[in-house]
């Protein structure tokens, strides 16, 4: 081993605490970056992979009813590779040990589960057939959360007739991946499920022998999906046709996209921060070594080293400390991004999970890394290199201070005590360090702000959507429209305490190229229950013509309040028509129009048909009114709030605030790092200093207070522009995290700022406290006898 | 504070500082390596006294003993009624700050504060100082107070590390080598500002050289060798600052 690697190892060993620290943020950046994108193509990989094995189709639409004889026409479509047509009905479920009443989607299988398009993974058990009774497969999800397995029974009413249906095994499906209810906002595992029957069964049941009332379709590799939607479209008109569609707006599909989308945003956003972080800490620390190594790198080139090798010297320093942060990072990154992925994969009940080892990924990795860490060493290195052996041995000038203000300016000033006065100069003297600081414990308080809002964001959309607007107990949906009458039924049943009609009408809704499939939600006016909301939390009263939309759907038509819309109306006689935007309105969750009820009625020439209502329960009532609703042959659906709001909070605690945990760890090395090293440094430098002050008399206390106070005011002033910094971030964050299912809402409530610079001071505070107990090793005598 | 002049005898006043037995070794891997051997010593208020001897003497280790900036292995030194042996270091911190000024040989400014800011360092934390500029007068650097240390001269430097020594009004004041790293000239002023300090002021003082030039300005010449005093010499007629030269 060279000599030169010797010294090189030593320093390493000598300076282990600096070098960690650094070592660490470099290990939290590759981490991200390993967790975050490695997460993102594991499940993208599985998710294509099982998509492929499972044949899930490309086109989806829906009928009233279409004959069988169709679907040979529909495959003739040029671009059509295979075409599948299946019966989808809802049907009521009463589950044993569920009090309140669950719903089930009844989905046709052919005789054969493994030809077809959208086929079924078996996890166990064995998939229904025709005439053993009434045989149904379940989906995992479903039967996990209600204790269903091979043999086990429930009951249905399927088309008003109650049935016992045996479940024969429990089955995944590439197209209810995530499986929402009607006018759910997100999966309700316990309460709605996905039950695969034999075609005859459930053909008989609703009667649709020879007929079909949903189509898949898979297109050949480059086909046109929008030519592909249009024929189809034409050709399912006649039949009651609601208008196809492609995979991105098919939910399971666009749920998950929207989950992946939200993974790689935040795996994009963070790991260019801490490898910012790790630069200037790498630069840092090298031009404090460089300094006290002058003499030495003199006498190495008053040997014979040359420059080039003095500076190699010193790029192999940061190059070992890149390869300890890389190592960390890459090993914990991939434990924890398979962890991640295996969390992911059982959440959405991946029947496969595919681990992407990308070597791209790891390359880029590390090469960002050892590019950063060189950059942040290259001009310190440069510089040492430069040095001419003469100068370099002979030591350093001292360093020149000088006044921020004259005499008499700073006069005028509050007098400062002159320990503070050599806090601010030193700080000064190194203007880019101290830059460098505050930006670095300020991306610390940013890391923090711009994931903690979330948790405020998610509050804030619960309130929002479940005691501002929908503060119903629960919203019945009836298997089809009603007349207005129904709703003093729904207001007789017992435990029912107000009910508020509303009636649901699918449409496409278009500006130019662009178009959306919504409900028009039509409400009478002025409803308690469910009320309409502007950006600033106050009622909005319904037109009475035009339509109101959510900001969301309004954004992505690009449709402001007075312009006009064309609506495609899916029900009734499926008028196209042109209607005025009335207004905009606040919303989260989903796409949404809002109509005044008869003016809804009025458009669709119809009078006065509701399709549910929404409900406030009495507590005391609800056994009774669960059991009634459950017998009822003539209702949907019923969603129930508390269960909602289970399910929300639920969800987005596993998608998102498992992240929130390793963000704070990650933020608080990168405040701890940055400290820590500013810290070491600042005593480095001015240790000879502030043992002269022990000697003058000043306590520890005193002489260590310089230090507190210098890594106070770097970090206090790293807070304001932590925070501006982290609502930036927390801004693009929630751009990344938008989609049309979900949109979150950018508030930052004072408790996100707090915390956030909370964490960022305790790191910095234990930082500061582990460096300052060197205050106490200050050798006095030293300091007497020698020259810096 | 009186100006006394010409220099009195400082024999008839009471003892400031006094050590019996005091001694100091450190452990050197294996072996005992003994800095100072039982030295008994006296210094009188008022009284201006070099400590000469060749490196190694024991003379510095002396100094850090008695300026509370190590502790003893054995023996006592007494500050007046205050004993600096066997205390702790918040007591010998308390010491420092009150009663000891400091003079190195390398000035030990802070470099980042100005000369009237170095000496308003100690002003700051002393209980009844002198006005910086009062100190900085004294030592004839009125006119350079807004100087930074680096555009100082050294023998400037050494002086503003003197008044910032003496603006807390000290009972002792050690100065250890203070004309080591200057020229004879400048080393010159220094000098005749320590002495002009201990003259003024009455501070006792204790200068530590290798320098036998200087001997000539002191009260008493305490030299040593080998770990102890080996001689102790009394000045009848102590000579001015300015007369001196190497």
């Amino acid at each position: 081993m060279q000599v030169l690697h010797i010294k090189l190892l030593r320093e390493l060993k000598r300076l282990w605490a600096q070098v960690l620290a650094i070592a660490m943020v470099i290990a939290a950046g590759v981490a991200t970056l390993i967790i975050g994108i490695g997460t993102y193509q594991s499940l993208a990989e599985t998710r294509s992979l099982y998509y492929e094995t499972n044949r899930f189709a490309d086109v989806f639409a829906t009928v009233t009813r279409a004959p069988r004889s169709l679907l040979g026409r529909i495959a003739d479509i040029e671009g059509v590779l295979e075409a599948d047509a299946r019966i989808v009905q809802h049907a009521l479920a009463d589950l044993e040990g569920l009090d309140e009443p669950a719903s089930a989607l009844l989905v046709s299988i052919s005789r054969r589960g493994d030809i077809g398009l959208n086929r079924l993974h078996v996890r166990n058990g064995r998939l229904p057939e025709t005439g053993n009774g009434f045989e149904a497969a379940v989906s995992e999800v479903f039967a996990k959360a209600n204790g269903l397995r091979g043999g086990s029974r429930l009951r249905l009413v399927i088309n008003g007739v109650r049935r016992d249906v045996t479940i024969t095994g429990i089955v995944l499906a590439p197209d209810y991946i995530y499986a929402m209810a009607p006018g759910e906002i997100m999966p309700n595992e316990g309460s709605f499920g996905v039950l695969w029957v034999p075609e005859p069964n459930l053909a008989a049941a609703y009667d649709l022998d020879g007929a079909f009332n949903s189509v898949s379709l898979k297109l050949l590799p480059g086909a046109p999906e929008d030519a592909v939607i249009e024929q189809l479209d034409r050709l399912l008109e006649p039949y009651g046709g609601q208008g196809a569609y492609g995979r991105a707006r098919q939910t399971s599909h666009a749920f998950l996209d929207s989950e992946l989308v939200q993974l790689r945003a935040m795996s994009q956003m963070l790991p260019p921060i801490f490898l910012l972080v790790a630069a200037f800490l790498v630069n840092m620390t090298l031009t404090r070594l460089i300094a006290l190594e002058r003499e030495q790198i003199g006498l190495l080139k008053a040997l014979g080293y040359s420059s080039a090798a003095i500076a190699w010297h010193y790029i192999e320093f940061v190059l070992l400390i890149a390869l300890l942060g890389l190592a960390i990072g890459l090993t914990f990154g991939t434990w924890a991004g398979n962890e991640m992925a295996l969390l992911y994969a059982r959440f959405y009940s991946f029947p496969i999970l595919v681990f992407s080892r990308d070597p791209a990924l790891y390359a880029i990795a590390a090469l960002i890394t050892i590019g950063a860490a060189v950059a942040g060493a290259v001009r310190a290195a440069s510089a040492a290199a430069r040095l001419p052996p003469a100068v370099a041995m002979r030591p350093p000038s001292p360093p020149r201070y000088r006044r921020l203000l004259d005499a008499g300016t700073s006069r005028l000033l509050p007098r400062l005590r002159q320990t503070s006065v050599m806090v601010i100069r030193h700080l000064l003297h190194w203007p880019w360090r101290t830059l460098g600081g505050i930006l670095g414990a300020g991306s610390s308080v940013a890391i923090l702000v711009g994931s903690l809002w979330t948790i405020g964001a998610m509050e804030f959309m619960i309130d929002y959507t479940f005691n501002q607007t929908d503060r119903q107990d629960a919203t019945l949906s009836f298997a089809a429209p009603k007349p207005g009458a129904a709703l003093y039924e729904v207001g007789r049943l017992p435990g029912v305490l107000a009910a508020e009609p509303f009636r649901l009408v699918g449409a496409d809704l278009s500006n130019g190229h662009v178009s959306r499939r919504v409900g028009i939600s039509g409400r009478p006016q002025g409803t308690q229950l469910t009320r309409l909301l502007d950006a600033q939390l106050q009622p909005v009263s319904l037109p009475d013509s035009g339509l109101l939309l959510s900001k969301p759907l309004a954004d992505l038509l690009d449709l402001g309040r007075g312009e006009v819309v064309v609506v495609k109306l899916l029900e009734g006689h499926r008028k196209t028509l042109q209607l005025r935007v009335a207004g905009v309105i606040e919303g989260y969750l989903g796409l949404a129009a809002y109509m005044d009820i008869d003016a809804l009625h009025a458009i669709m020439g119809e009078s006065g048909l509701i399709s549910g209502a929404a409900v406030t329960i009495d507590r005391a009532a609800q056994d009774e009114l669960f059991a009634l609703l459950k017998a009822s042959p003539s209702l949907g659906h019923v969603s129930l709030r508390s269960i909602a709001l289970e399910r929300f909070r639920e969800t987005m605690a596993q998608n998102l605030f498992v992240m929130m945990g390793t963000l704070v760890g990650l933020a608080g090395i990168i405040a701890f790092g940055i400290v820590y090293n500013f810290a070491r440094i600042s005593l480095s430098e001015q240790g000879r200093e502030m043992a002269s002050l022990r000697v003058l008399g000043f306590r520890k206390s005193e002489v260590a207070g310089l230090l507190l106070v210098e890594i106070g005011l770097v970090v206090m002033i790293a807070q304001p522009l932590g925070w501006a910094l982290g609502y930036g971030l927390a801004a693009g964050m929630q751009r990344g995290f938008s989609s049309e299912l979900f949109s979150m809402p950018l508030v930052l409530g004072p408790e996100v700022y707090a915390s956030s610079s909370l964490v960022v001071i305790l790191s910095a505070l234990i930082a500061g406290l582990v460096v300052v107990r060197r205050v106490d090793r200050l050798d006095m005598i030293a300091v007497l006898k020698t020259r810096e | 504070m009186n100006a006394r002049e010409p220099l009195p005898r400082a024999e008839a006043s009471p003892v400031l500082l006094r050590t019996s037995g005091l001694s100091k070794s450190y452990r050197m891997g294996e072996f005992e390596v003994v800095a100072l051997d039982k030295v008994d010593f006296e210094a009188r208020r008022g009284e201006f006294i070099v400590i000469l001897g060749p490196s190694g003497s024991g003379k510095s280790t002396f100094l850090n003993l008695i300026g509370g900036l190590d502790m003893a292995s054995s023996g006592e030194a007494w500050f007046g009624d205050t004993r600096l042996t066997g205390v702790r270091e918040a007591e010998l911190t308390r010491y420092r700050r009150a009663h000891v000024g400091f003079v190195f040989q390398f000035y030990n400014l802070v470099p980042s504060l100005t000369a009237r800011e170095n000496v308003q360092l100690v002003t700051e934390i002393s209980r009844d100082p002198m006005r910086p500029e009062e100190a900085l007068d004294l030592v004839g650097l009125a006119e350079r107070m807004d100087h930074f240390p680096a555009q100082l001269s050294g023998g400037e430097q050494q002086r503003v590390a003197i008044a910032r020594a003496i603006a807390k009004r000290p009972e002792l004041l050690l100065c250890d080598e203070p004309t080591g790293a200057l020229d004879s000239r400048t080393g010159v002023v220094v000098l005749e500002a320590i002495a002009k300090v201990n003259a003024e002021l009455g501070t006792t003082t204790l200068v530590i050289t290798h320098n036998v030039a200087i001997r000539v300005i002191a009260d008493r010449v305490v030299n040593f060798a080998n770990g102890g005093i080996a001689s102790i010499e009394v000045n009848t007629a102590r000579q001015a600052a300015s007369t001196v030269g190497w």
